[in-house]
């Protein structure tokens, strides 16, 4: 049985797309055929990060139109085995998205993988609803501010009541917090919140944090997800997080402020 | 019972804080009496139902319309199908040219069932007459008396029953115990709000809006292990955050009512 998970915030400009693209790149390399799914209707960003926006020609909206059919609307990734990406559409029609349309390609989607990635719009309306709504799971990214916090925890609630999971009486679908761009050096100055403050308040597991990381703008730029930058301390973060999802226990680590070693120094990370 | 003497100060609190915001609407639950009882081939009861206020902070129909979709749509569901009063008057003059029937209508497509006005005087009365609608006085009063509660109760023969919340209650969520106690044993989010009837009783931090006795009880209590909220009231008695100590914060308090003043112990 596929599992669905989406990845959301409340909150934009977190990090999903960031996290989307790395989580389903991770389990792809894991070994799991993969789709990642962009729900963000008239702001597609996936296709970039996953460095794809020029062999979009079909999308999201045309396959739940009819205008195209899944396989013609799928990218297959030419670096990982088993990962594919499903663009949004750049309509501006936030209505393009319906429940059976959805519903429809998501069950058409689990026919032939073992994750399908929802990477959720900002915000708590449609979109992020819509993104959410079929999950059997959810990755929920956060900033240590205490706006973003807010945010995550609003998401949680709206997770434990306004998912199918959650009509069907079988409750809030299981969440886990993805910390990301998190800064050590920010917390100690007492000017981010700690990890153990944003878990305190949000009271869910912890799934991974990502360090604020140089690494994660050059890999957008280059259209390559931060998670194949294995040197680089937010690519190690995210394989670990990876590791985790699949039931791994590993040690957390960028908690703590680091000494800068050669190569933080040249790559300022 | 009389239809002006009940509670309704339960939760009205007209924080400074609503009125910085810039949503033109505010909802409020709050208690208000229903039918009163006659004998006759007909049985009326009396009974206590809980109605929701919404304060009109703005008349234009496109801003209400779009606050609205935004209020209703956080997925919350908070509001679905809860009988509402409209309160017009912070719209002062403005509320005059206010079209009722269109925004019973606006309010219905929304799943909110409009139940009438909040007396504030006679324009009001002759226009909820016009409109259909019921006139509620849902402000000022006294809280009502433990033992009017009490000779209510036996009435509704129902066992008094406590609500018991494991998970955490967040932000934008809101838990009411109706005609019992509220127990939790998670967290209370930052922006969430807790009620009850009776007693509310935290084991886990309270960090949102807690409001005991909620139809005038004014010998309920709030227990916590941790004071770190937003708001605290008893019987529509409340302080705010910033009129709370840090040394009234330390460890687990309880919360109860004395006379006028709400005083917060530790235990
Ligand atoms: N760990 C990180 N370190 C540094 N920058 C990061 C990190 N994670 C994300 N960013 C940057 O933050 C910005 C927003 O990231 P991203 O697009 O993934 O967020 P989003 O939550 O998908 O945004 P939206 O809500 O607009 O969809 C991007 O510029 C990205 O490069
Ligand atoms: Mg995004």
């Amino acid at each position: 049985m596929a599992k669905i998970v989406v990845v959301t915030s409340g909150k934009g400009g977190v990090g999903k797309t960031t996290t989307s693209a790395a989580i389903s790149t991770g389990l792809a390399q894991a070994g799991h055929r993969t789709a990642v799914v962009d729900f963000d209707v008239g702001l597609r960003n996936l296709d970039l990060i996953m460095g794809v926006e020029r062999r979009v020609v079909y999308d999201f909206v045309n396959v739940i139109n009819g205008d195209a059919n899944l396989k013609q609307a799928l990218i297959k990734d030419k670096r990982v085995e088993g990962l594919y990406v499903l663009p949004a559409s750049q309509t501006r029609d936030k209505d393009a998205l319906t429940t059976e349309g959805v519903e429809k390609v998501l069950n058409e989607l689990a026919e032939e993988f073992d994750y399908i990635v929802c990477d959720s719009p900002a915000g708590i309306e449609r979109g992020a609803l819509m993104a959410a709504y079929f999950a059997d799971e959810a990755i929920v990214v956060t900033n240590p501010e205490v706006s973003s916090v807010r945010d995550s925890d609003r998401i949680l609630g709206i997770l434990a009541s306004k998912t199918r999971h959650a009509e069907q009486g079988k409750g809030s679908i299981p969440g886990r917090l993805l910390l990301t761009r998190y800064s050590p050096e920010r917390v100690v100055k007492g000017e981010m919140l700690s990890v153990e403050d944003v878990q305190e308040i949000l009271a869910v597991d912890l799934l991974g944090v990502i360090p604020e990381s140089q690494a994660v703008l050059n890999a957008s730029n280059a259209g390559t997800p931060v998670i194949m930058d294995e040197n680089s301390d937010a690519g190690q973060a995210y394989q670990d997080a990876v590791a985790r999802f699949l039931g791994e226990d590993r040690e957390h680590r960028f908690l703590t402020v680091q000494k800068k070693g050669l190569f933080g120094r040249l790559f300022g990370s | 019972m009389p239809l002006n003497r009940q509670d309704a100060r339960a939760l009205d609190d007209p924080q400074p804080r609503h009125q910085l915001r810039t949503h033109p609407l505010e909802f409020r639950p709050m208690s208000a009496p229903a039918a009163a009882a006659r004998p006759a081939a007909l049985q009326f009861k009396g009974r206590m139902i809980t109605v929701t206020v919404l304060r009109l902070l703005d008349a234009s129909p496109e801003v209400l319309s779009r606050e609205l979709d935004a209020c209703l749509s956080d997925g919350s569901g908070l509001l679905a199908g809860l009988p509402t009063v409209l309160d017009l008057e912070a719209l002062g003059e403005a509320a005059g040219g206010l079209d009722l029937a269109a925004l019973a209508t606006l309010l219905r497509e929304r799943g909110v069932t409009l139940i009438g006005l909040r007396d504030s005087g006679e324009a009001i009365r002759a226009r909820a007459s016009a409109a259909g609608l019921a006139v509620l006085n849902v402000d000022g009063g006294r809280a009502a008396p433990r033992r009017e509660a009490e000779a209510a109760a036996p009435m509704a023969a129902e066992p008094v029953r406590s609500l018991l919340v494991t998970q955490p209650v967040r932000s934008g969520q809101q838990v009411y115990a109706r005609g019992g106690d509220l127990i939790l044993t998670a967290p209370v989010s930052a922006g969430a709000e807790v009620m009850a009837d009776g007693n509310i009783h935290v084991y886990a931090p309270l960090r949102g809006r807690a409001m005991a006795g909620v139809l005038g009880d004014t010998g309920a209590r709030i227990f916590c292990q941790r004071l770190d909220c937003e708001l605290v009231a008893v019987a529509g008695h409340y302080r705010l955050s910033e009129q709370i100590s840090d040394a009234e914060r330390e460890g687990p308090v309880q919360i109860r009512l004395e006379g006028e003043s709400l005083l917060i112990e530790p235990m």
